[in-house]
């Protein structure tokens, strides 16, 4: 099973993605729904206006990458990943990730792997223009953290801590 | 060989993409690195860090020694800013 893995430039209903996983299904006991929007300021200075770029053809095969693997890892009953790119505003949605299991730690822990590869992995890229003029985000070092704390086999992981 | 640039190292270089013929002895992401720096200031510019740059091949990411020997298109880009 792969889910839906959709990049676009227009917007996508959070509400509608995840109604669409669980109908007609009673197997599915727990969805988890994130979105990540553009956020109106960036380091104290108000954020006119943003710009995603992408890598067509990689930006999809990494994030196929990432479902496979996170459908390996927990028992998924189903996933969505949606990255939008193009101009976006301040309070537009940017990406949304759903996962549908039957309980509801598989679904939370399949959500923030998938968002910590996204960050980190998939081909993206944010220009932002503010009040202190235009430049491109750099990455922050926590995100490479949060990536790296799914390496590895969870037990290993625990035994070396 | 197809090249493409993302982002930063796109607006440096002041191009998307471009078809190269590499010389006898560029074998790894970092020699082909390097063999762009000597391209020209803007690819001096691109690449003045070049621990910092991420590379695809063929769609793919690779680490700066991986071996170019039958890529078709290799990408380089800033550490990526998504989600």
């Amino acid at each position: 099973m792969t889910g839906t893995i959709r990049l676009q430039r227009e917007p996508f209903d959070a509400a509608h993605e995840a109604a669409k996983l669980v109908r007609g299904r009673t197997d599915i006991g727990a969805v988890v729904t994130f979105t990540g929007i553009c956020r109106g300021e960036e380091a104290g200075a108000p954020l006119l206006a943003m710009t995603l770029e992408h890598y067509p053809g990689m930006a999809e095969a990494e994030v196929t990458r990432h479902v496979e693997a996170a459908e390996k890892r927990w028992p998924l009953l189903g996933v969505c990943v949606i990255h939008r790119f193009g101009h976006l505003s301040p309070g537009d949605e940017i990406v949304l990730v759903v996962t549908a299991a039957a309980h509801r730690q598989d679904a939370f822990a399949a959500a923030e792997f998938l968002m910590d590869y996204l960050k980190t992995r998939a081909p993206f890229w944010k220009k932002i223009e503010s009040a202190r003029g235009t430049g491109w985000v750099e990455a922050k070092q926590g995100d490479d953290a949060l990536a790296s704390r799914w390496v590895g086999n969870p037990r290993e992981r625990a035994a070396a801590e | 060989m197809k090249l493409r640039y993302f982002a930063w190292v796109r607006e440096r270089i002041g191009k998307p993409e471009e078809d190269v013929d590499l010389p006898a002895g560029v074998a790894t992401v970092a020699d082909l690195m390097d063999w762009l720096s000597d391209r020209g200031d803007e690819y001096a510019h691109a690449f003045d860090n070049p621990r910092v740059i991420r590379a695809a091949i063929d769609q793919a990411h690779v680490k700066s020694d991986a071996v170019i020997a039958g890529a078709r298109e290799i990408a380089f880009f800033p550490p990526m800013t998504g989600g």
